[in-house]
């Protein structure tokens, strides 16, 4: 946000460790909250809803992802997988149990918390790319058994169909109300992220990110937080599984393929590593991109070519656009859309008076 | 921080005491809305550029001859690159702009759009893929299979199998080889119970994906399993390579009958040519060739408009599947402004003219279906066609199979839930 830090003046230790240490800040937070939870939800049409939901979804599994490999360094190619394992989790137990919803978030997370940690112990010897194939073998191993053992799958189909979450009385379907369910949990993401980094442990995250051997020598423990960072990352996706799970009213093996992993690896890469607003501006950047450019297509495209045509066109145009536009987006900002943001930031902070 | 928190959830709990469920369209004049998903540049696109190109041509030749009951049709296509979250947001965009149906495509995002499409009674059509459970219109009451689901597919390329292997299968050996996902094990379960009633032997060999890798499969049907007929059910680019693989180990494709989804121009295309195939049988949930009154009707109506015929029509197979599937909209859409007099047509009454869609044959192009509220599937009748001399030929009529084992399935799966 942009705002001035002249004149501020702390006096206690609580208000030096405020996560928004400055008034403006603060009230910029509080627009924005209203903005999304008043002025959005209740004057636009359910269309635009169900496209924020999902843009809601991909901003928790691309926080999570950024924890393990913005924050840590950790590459991680099997995302949609630990998403997988929450949604299957949770689908079961509300079909077998009939837990309600909170308790099948809760072990979504925690069941793919623990498949992460299991997944991350090659990150103890390798290293990058080869973290990255190991990673990508989870990956295709989760996929595998999902799909083939019908006690986790639910026969064949590899499907399960979960009712819709319940709050009291009220029945979350539409998308409205789905929107409300969702940005709780985006809140609860955001706020959750930004207070982990300042922790000992995601400060512990950072200095394996930068050096792990320097980190290890003053004293971190390297096995602990690695496998820490592989179960807090898949943490958010085992919920993000969950919360697509509700979402949907099904959990579908088919929805959390490697391709689902390659995109959250694309939103964080777009929107800035190691940046929670780097993360939110990625899982914008690339749920809504497609359909921004969609739109104008079906505006313009009729004056240049006939109708039919234009139906080939526009998907086929919309990929090579939206590559074209990731591309241009990194040579600008190698560093991300959040370090764009921040350069246009900084040049406000002191504007106009820049000398 | 927290304190504002606290009022945004207060304020969010008192708006959504506010908030009743949106009440659905319905549309008096104008245009009626069909909502067309497809996937023109996914994994499936061999069938996407062809299809809904299909869709559309249907469309405007109804418009062209005034429309349905007076009313012009609209079909909004958005491509879902067979990724769920655009499909998503494609049917919302649809539901957002009027559409009283749609046209789903995959099976993912069938299963992904069920609960909506339920919840905001608007019907959705699965053609040929999706669950085969859906067949069941108790339970999935807004999902329309409309043509032979995998398990009628697997009880008819069985009853075929018997037919070519002289009317009996008492100790026959089939293979079965299957794209490994959800839909491609779909039908193992009704092959298995039509393998202890007629006496034969099933094995089952998985070509995990992407598909293009199954060297070892067929050869081990071929020369160690030695099976008397194999029947395929292989997706996108997975037939045309299970031709080749066939061919490559001497294996008779006159001994191989494909689902449908291995069935068009494209795949034997793929594998080399007509010439290559020769003999290959396919599996058919709506006419093949150029030989159809209402083809005729769409070329003639390019004619009349200065332009070629679009050069999708020569992949007949997709094509015509296209114009199946928008001509069973239009019948139900049909269906519903008859009982509607007033035209004020929403989701729910088309559902009800889907249900009432029975012998609609578009002068052979579609099977002679019958959609009854309890049978969305409509009987799940194919025909079996064989590559022949460079072309498709037809080796038998509509038919269905083994309907009471797909019924017990059917059955079998309502009651699970």
């Amino acid at each position: 946000m942009i705002q001035r830090e002249c004149g501020v003046l702390k006096t206690t230790y609580e208000a030096d460790m405020g996560l928004y240490p400055l008034p403006i800040a603060r009230w910029t937070v509080a627009a924005v909250a209203v903005l999304f939870f008043l002025v959005i939800p209740l004057t636009l049409h359910e269309y635009f809803l169900s496209v924020a939901n999902l843009v809601w979804i991909a901003i928790i599994g691309a926080l999570g992802l950024n924890i393990l490999v913005g924050y840590t360094g950790q590459v991680s190619i099997g995302h949609g997988a630990f998403m997988s394992v929450g949604a299957y989790t949770a689908a079961n137990l509300a079909n077998r149990l009939g837990s309600p919803w909170p308790v099948n978030l809760l072990a979504g997370g925690l069941m793919a918390a623990l498949i992460g940690a299991i997944v991350g112990i090659p990150s103890l010897r390798i290293k990058g790319l080869y973290l990255a194939i190991a990673t990508l073998a989870g990956q295709l191993i989760i996929e595998w058994t999902i799909n083939h053992v019908t006690f986790i799958s639910g026969g064949v189909q590899a499907s399960i169909e979960v009712a819709r979450p319940r709050l009291g009385p009220l029945v979350l379907s539409s998308q409205r109300e789905m929107y409300y369910f969702l940005l709780v949990f985006v809140v609860l993401a955001i706020i959750g992220t930004m207070n982990l980094m300042r922790t000992r442990v995601g400060r512990a995250f950072i200095a394996i990110r930068d050096q792990d051997i320097a980190a290890e020598i003053i004293g971190i423990n390297i096995f602990r937080y690695k496998l820490l960072a592989f179960a807090i990352s898949s943490f958010y996706a085992g919920v993000t599984g969950v919360l697509y799970t509700y979402f949907l009213g099904i959990a579908n093996y088919e929805q959390f393929q490697i391709g689902v992993s390659i995109d959250y690896l694309a939103m964080i890469i777009i929107g800035g590593l190691g940046s929670v607003l780097g993360s939110i501006f990625g899982a914008i950047f690339v749920t809504l991109l497609p359909i921004v450019i969609r739109y104008s297509m079906e505006a313009f495209g009729g004056i240049f070519f006939s109708q039919q045509t234009v139906l080939n066109l526009i998907p086929n145009l919309r990929l090579m656009m939206f590559g074209a536009l990731i591309i241009f987006f990194l040579i600008v900002e190698p560093e991300g859309l959040n370090r764009l943001w921040r350069n246009i930031r900084s040049y406000f902070r002191v504007w106009p008076f820049a000398y | 921080m927290r304190g504002i928190l606290a009022i945004a959830t207060a304020l969010v709990l008192a708006a959504g005491s506010l908030l009743t469920a949106a009440p659905s369209h319905a549309q008096s004049k104008g245009e009626v809305v069909i909502g067309v998903q497809c996937d023109r540049t996914g994994p499936t696109q061999i069938v996407g550029t062809v299809l809904c190109p299909g869709f559309h041509d249907y469309i405007a030749l109804v418009n062209s001859k005034g429309g349905v009951e007076g009313r012009q049709l609209k079909a909004l296509e958005i491509d879902h690159e067979y990724k769920v979250p655009p499909a998503v947001e494609s049917y919302e965009r649809h539901k957002k702009d009027g559409a009283v149906t749609m046209a789903v495509y995959g099976t993912p995002q069938i299963y992904a759009l069920a609960a909506k499409l339920t919840e905001d009674r608007i019907p959705g059509t699965s053609p040929g893929f999706g669950s085969a459970a859906a067949a069941d219109g108790i339970r999935y009451p807004y999902i329309f299979p409309i043509a032979a689901t995998y398990w009628s597919q697997g009880a008819a390329a069985v009853d075929f199998v018997k037919k070519q292997l002289g009317g009996s299968l008492k100790g026959k050996k089939i293979a079965f080889i299957f794209y490994d996902n959800p839909a491609g094990r779909e039908p193992i379960e009704v092959l298995e119970d039509v393998a202890v009633r007629e006496g034969f032997q099933l094995k089952t060999f998985a070509v995990p994906p992407p598909g293009v890798e199954m060297g070892a499969q067929v050869l081990d049907i071929a020369q160690r399993y030695k099976a008397d007929f194999v029947i395929g059910h292989l997706f996108g680019g997975a037939p045309s390579v299970s031709i080749k693989e066939f061919k490559r180990v001497g294996y008779p494709l006159k001994k191989f009958v494909s689902f449908v989804w291995g069935a068009g121009e494209a795949n034997i295309e793929g594998a080399g040519g007509f010439a290559v195939a020769e003999g290959y049988y396919v599996m058919q949930f709506a006419g093949v060739g150029p030989d159809y009154p209402v083809l005729n009707e769409i070329r003639e109506m390019y004619k009349k408009q200065g332009k070629p015929a679009p050069k999708e029509m020569a992949s007949t197979v997709f094509y015509n599947r296209g114009v199946l599937i928008a001509a069973l909209h239009v019948e139900a859409i049909r269906n519903a402004l008859k009982a509607k007099p007033d035209g004020k047509i929403t989701g729910e009454d088309v559902k009800k003219g889907f249900e009432k869609i029975s012998n609609f044959t578009l002068g052979g192009l579609v099977p002679p279906l019958k959609i009854t509220p309890n049978d969305h599937e409509g009987g799940g009748l194919v025909q079996i066609w064989q590559v022949k001399d460079g072309k498709f030929v037809k080796v038998t009529d509509w038919y269905a199979a083994y309907q009471d084992v797909v019924a017990k399935h059917i059955k079998e799966a309502g009651a699970k839930k």
